[in-house]
């Protein structure tokens, strides 16, 4: 099943050309990963999938995004429920100033999703599903600014998890952990993708290549080459996919 | 020659500045031991405790009583009512020129506000006396709109640029990632402002506000002009009243130096002055635990 389709998707900031005609087709409940140099466009698009772009002015997209099927960039699209279903990871930890306990519970609020008296048993749910409940059961109340970067980042998830997405999308979610951190993040997204579909931006090949089933090399604003992973790191079918992954482009 | 020239200019150079800066430190603590000892020498003859907690402030009736009581309720009174007004106005301010507003009104919002800061009190005082104190007058069918609700008003006029720009500056720095946070789970706008932004911008906020009654508490000209000037101990929002400041500023004037009466006023300075000071002092506080 394929969950994500984009056609012929343009992005402009301005009058700058930040992404060339993008057709991909990304499958449900598989990680898929999106590489490519700094500055290409991968932060660009994943922030397509949920409209976050929208938050910028003077963005321009043409093309169709399609998300089970619907266009996600027709008028009378939900936003707030396209958001709710595609959540977003993002590069450093941003739990929100509040309890470990409030942020979780920050979503089901908003949405309506619960009443008070079943928060608790969902917070539980989704500190479990990221293997937080443990560590951090008898530290609800407390901030969450407090607790380490590699817990933030699990937070984070779980709180999207919380409003029962079907599309995580992460944005280099380890690149301020350790490799340590990183490992257990990585051993997370393997469980998660049992029951979720992951879009990673990721620097790292190395990760790319551990823990995704697809991959897509951006150059430039256009999606190169968007194969399965093993294809792309052993034999890509183009070139400058080639010279990137052997390194040698920046 | 030109390196010990050189050396001497610096030399006094810093010397002018650390004499500045002990200078302004110097004269506070002058000013300090000044009022203390007017203030203190009313207590040799009048008791501090009719003084403190005294209902009655009749300074030249025989004999004079000094009963600070109303007149810390007036300040009281006008200065909540101050801060009732102006905190949700101003807050609601801060967010929509820091979070709502387009470029073109957020600039003509914010030289808006720098203009009615910059509006003296007695013109500010004035103009509540032409036109709010016959408004609320015959607003309220009562006999005078020279009230404590007038006051109010005006106050709040000249609280709201201290609250919304420390507010708005507050909202400001409310990092990007946590809005973005908020509407990547699908919160409205209106939802992030007032769960993420408010929360995360609060200390800033509360710091705000007390430099905003700060502000008021210390307002002198204006409170004068329209508060009706009555020493009673109010009841209602639609009672004259008067303020320590006003009482002060007026009756400074008539007293005889070293009197009784003399002493008296600066003791409510004492008063005043360390009312202020707490209320900067928390102010302090929560200004500086946002910076951790
Ligand atoms: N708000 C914006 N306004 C104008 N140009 C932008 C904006 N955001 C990004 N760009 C440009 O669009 C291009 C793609 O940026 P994007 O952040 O998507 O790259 P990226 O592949 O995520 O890079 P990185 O690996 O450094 O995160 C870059 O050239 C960038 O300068
Ligand atoms: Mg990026």
């Amino acid at each position: 099943m394929k969950k994500i389709t984009t056609e012929d998707l343009n992005l402009y900031y301005g009058s700058f050309h930040a992404l060339k005609g993008i057709g991909m087709a990304i499958e449900e409940r598989r990680i898929t990963a999106i590489i490519g140099p700094s500055g290409c466009g991968k932060s660009t698009l994943v922030r397509i999938f949920n409209r976050i772009n929208d938050l910028i002015e003077e963005v321009r997209i043409t093309g169709k995004v399609l998300i089970d099927g619907r266009n996600i960039y027709e008028p009378d699209y939900d936003l707030v429920s396209l958001r709710k279903s595609v959540g977003m990871v993002f590069q450093r930890p941003n739990p929100f100033p509040l309890s470990i306990y409030d942020n979780v519970a920050f979503g089901p609020r908003i949405h309506r999703m619960a009443g008070e008296g079943d928060l608790p048993g969902l917070v539980e749910e989704s500190l479990k599903a990221v293997n937080l409940w443990g560590d951090l059961k008898d530290k609800l109340k407390r901030s969450a600014l407090n607790i380490p970067l590699e817990q933030q980042q699990r937070l984070c998830i779980a709180r999207l998890i919380a409003v029962r997405p079907d599309v995580l999308l992460m944005d280099e979610p380890c690149s301020a952990l350790d490799p340590v951190a990183t490992l257990k993040i990585e051993e997370l997204m393997t469980e998660l993708k049992k029951r979720y579909t992951i879009v990673i931006v990721t620097h790292n090949m190395q990760q790319a290549a551990r823990i995704s089933d697809e991959t897509g090399f951006m150059l430039l604003g256009e999606l190169i080459e968007f194969d399965r992973t093993e294809k792309i790191f052993t034999a890509p079918s183009d070139k400058r996919t080639e010279e990137y992954i052997t390194g040698r482009y920046g | 020659m030109d390196r010990t020239l050189r050396r001497t200019k610096e030399f006094i150079v810093e010397g002018l500045i650390f004499l500045s800066g002990i200078t302004s430190i110097l004269f506070v603590v002058l000013i300090f031991v000044f009022l203390l000892k007017e203030g203190l020498s009313l207590f040799k003859e009048y008791p501090a405790g009719q003084f403190l907690f005294g209902t009655g402030w009749y300074p030249i009736s025989e004999p004079p009583r000094f009963g600070i009581v109303p007149l810390v309720c007036g300040s009281l009174i006008v200065t909540v009512g101050a801060i009732m007004i102006a905190v949700p106005v101003s807050v609601a301010a801060a967010l929509y020129i820091s979070e709502l507003a387009p470029v073109k009104i957020k600039d003509f919002l914010k030289a808006g506000i720098e203009m009615l800061a910059a509006i003296p009190s007695v013109v500010l005082g004035f103009i509540g006396m032409v036109t709010l104190v016959p408004f609320v007058r015959s607003f309220f069918h009562i006999p005078t709109g020279l009230t404590a609700l007038s006051g109010s008003i005006m106050l709040a006029f000249m609280a709201m640029p201290t609250i919304i720009t420390i507010a708005e500056d507050a909202i400001n720095a409310v990092p990007k990632p946590y809005k973005e946070g908020a509407l990547a789970l699908g919160a409205t706008r209106w939802q992030m402002m007032y769960k993420i932004v408010l929360v995360a911008a609060s200390p800033g906020i509360i710091a705000a506000i007390m430099l905003g009654i700060g502000r008021v508490i210390g307002e002198t000209m204006a409170v004068m002009m329209i508060t009706g000037n009555s020493a009673v101990i109010p009841h209602s929002f639609l009672q004259p009243v008067r303020t320590m400041t006003a009482t002060i500023a007026s009756e400074m004037g008539e007293t005889v130096y070293g009197s009784e009466h003399y002493f008296a006023l600066f003791a409510l300075g004492i008063v005043l002055f360390i009312i202020t000071f707490i209320i900067n002092f928390i102010a302090d506080l929560f200004l500086h635990r946002k910076k951790i």
